[in-house]
């Protein structure tokens, strides 16, 4: 029992990250820049409800009592929320979009690498399927960081504003929450200073490219994974969960 | 000679031959298409502001999904066109400075607000509906480039109404509140999609000329009628009631009758009067100002990147 609710939390975890980050992305349809990056932060967007829903599904059937994903997605607050803090940050400008998407991106790219061989079969799918997603967004974002940060002044000056609004935000994808350690012990969780190493090699190379420095800022955010979160998140869930709790029960 | 031009291009048009970019035509066929095109594709532009509003607001997830889906198909709808109007010899920019400036029009329907849920299920049966009655005869324009964008249009448009009836049959079956909001949305977006066909032919001085180059297929009041007849059909379905109480079927024309426009409400929101026009045109000014340092930089990144490439074979 202690093992399954751990399982439902850890899945629960992934689906929260995916469907808030999901959900910030597709702030941008109808906005972005050039019309051709509107239509790809959509398409990502679109590529996180899927992902969300993978993951929400898995959860309500491990849940049973009637769960559904649009129970799990629309009638927790923000208490039961268990997404990274920098999902739910607000947009800012398209370079800070870019930035949090290729932090998080890569982030997702070594975490999926690994998830696809957790003794958990349905998780291991569900990273299957989803990394040749992210194996995209990691390609994505990460030429736009690059263009930007070697643009045009204006635009490194940007970059550079962004890196120093979402560093301290970084480190808690890679501290462990108590149903992580307990997932990596139970054998389907991963191990997330197995891939610290990879994310930094990673994020250095392209700011080498985007000639961007890295901050030297050691203090780390953290709190979203345990339900502590920012004041943003119950905006984006006050938004996203209306419907659903202004008519009790209804089929849409 | 430029008779002999003209006469061999109308030849071409009269045999259903497709006039390409690089083909001698008329000036003022140009000038209508571009017109034409590049008001097509700032509808599909601006027309995602309206539902995209919804997009986090949607009530579950699978309902997200689609509607995201959808403004997305519109956005890949404004790049064909844009991409088919740019072969008459106009840049993307210049099309939006023209939207921009309030030169270039969109479709109207695009300055009605979105209210409820239920207005994503009317977009997209009557508004999506309407615009493949209008689209499915322009898959036979006479200019290639048009006819060959509006055929990859029209594939994704029939699930977009599609979607859209769907979200109307459920909400009219559904709770009391869901059915008055369904009812609600088809009130409010009927009478504006009627219109969306544009001035009655009598008043619509540019119709004849446009069918002989068949740039147009179908007169406005034709397919006004032909949506009405369906959509009448089709609202028996979603047990819900057109808010037109002169709607009756007509045994001599084989059509519904149906009550009068108020073309005042028409010309109003034409010239910029309806309630959403400023907003919009303030949405995409806004996207495209925010969005200038971006494609700066990107042009700037893609200079260095050339002349480091050429520095290098050097
Ligand atoms: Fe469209
Ligand atoms: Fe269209
Ligand atoms: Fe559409």
């Amino acid at each position: 029992m202690m093992t399954k609710q751990n399982l439902i939390d850890y899945t629960l975890h992934l689906a929260d990250n995916a469907l808030i980050i999901g959900h910030r992305n597709s702030e941008w349809c109808g906005h972005g820049p050039i019309l051709e990056q509107d239509i790809a932060i959509s398409n990502i967007a679109l590529d996180y409800i899927g992902q969300a829903r993978n993951f929400y599904q898995y959860a309500a059937q491990l849940q049973g009592n009637a769960a559904t994903e649009d129970s799990l997605a629309y009638l927790r607050d923000v208490v039961d929320f268990k997404n990274c803090l920098l999902v739910e940050l607000p947009n800012g400008d398209w370079g800070q979009t870019i930035l949090r998407q290729f932090f998080f991106s890569t982030y997702q790219y070594f975490f999926f690498q690994q998830l696809q061989n957790s003794l958990d079969e349905q998780l291991a799918a569900i990273a299957e399927k989803a990394l040749k997603e992210v194996t995209y967004h990691v390609r994505w974002s990460s030429e736009w960081a690059i263009r930007l940060g070697d643009g045009t002044e204006e635009s490194k000056q940007r970059m550079l504003l962004a890196v120093d609004e979402l560093w301290s935000y970084t480190g808690e994808m890679f501290q462990e929450a108590g149903y992580e350690r307990l997932a990596v012990s139970e054998g389907y969780g991963i191990d997330l200073t197995s891939i610290k190493n990879s994310w930094d090699a990673k994020i250095k190379s392209v700011f080498e490219e985007a000639t961007l420095s890295l901050p030297t800022v050691a203090w780390m955010q953290s709190g979203g994974k345990e339900g502590q979160h920012s004041e943003h998140l119950g905006f984006v869930l006050g938004e996203m969960q209306f419907l659903q709790r202004a008519n009790p029960g209804a089929e849409w | 000679m430029e008779r002999n031009f003209e006469e061999v291009f109308q030849d071409k048009i009269d045999k259903e031959i497709k006039i390409e970019p690089k083909d001698w035509m008329p000036e003022k066929y140009r000038q209508t298409l571009i017109r034409q095109i590049s008001q097509h594709a700032h509808s599909e532009i601006v027309g995602m502001l309206p539902e995209g509003n919804w997009i986090t607001r949607a009530p579950n997830l699978r309902r997200k999904a689609i509607l995201l889906a959808k403004v997305q198909d519109e956005a890949g709808h404004g790049l064909y066109l844009y991409s088919a109007a740019e072969t008459l010899g106009i840049s993307r920019d210049e099309m939006y400075n023209q939207l921009h400036s309030g030169k270039a029009k969109y479709s109207s329907i695009f300055n009605y607000p979105t209210l409820t849920w239920a207005d994503m299920g009317a977009i997209g049966w009557l508004v999506d509906g309407a615009a493949i009655m209008n689209q499915v005869p322009l898959c036979r324009s006479s200019f290639g480039p048009y006819a060959r964008a509006m055929v990859r249009v029209c594939k994704e448009e029939s699930f977009h109404q599609r979607q859209g009836f769907e979200i109307l049959l459920t909400l009219s079956n559904g709770t009391e509140a869901q059915h008055r909001m369904a009812q609600d949305a088809l009130n409010r977006w009927w009478w504006p999609s009627v219109m969306m066909f544009g001035p009655k032919d009598d008043e619509s001085p540019n119709t004849i000329q446009s069918m002989r180059w068949k740039i147009k297929r179908f007169t406005n009041d034709e397919l006004r009628q032909k949506f009405i007849d369906i959509c009448t059909e089709q609202v028996k379905i979603l047990g819900l009631t057109i808010p037109d109480k002169d709607l009756k079927w007509n045994e001599v024309t084989g059509h519904y009758d149906f009550g009068t426009i108020d073309w005042d409400e028409f010309w109003q929101v034409v010239q910029g009067n309806g309630p959403c026009n400023k907003e919009r045109l303030e949405t995409r000014k806004k996207a495209w100002e925010e969005g200038a340092w971006v494609r700066e930089a990107a042009t700037a990144y893609a200079e260095k990147r050339k002349n480091r490439a050429a520095t290098k074979a050097a």
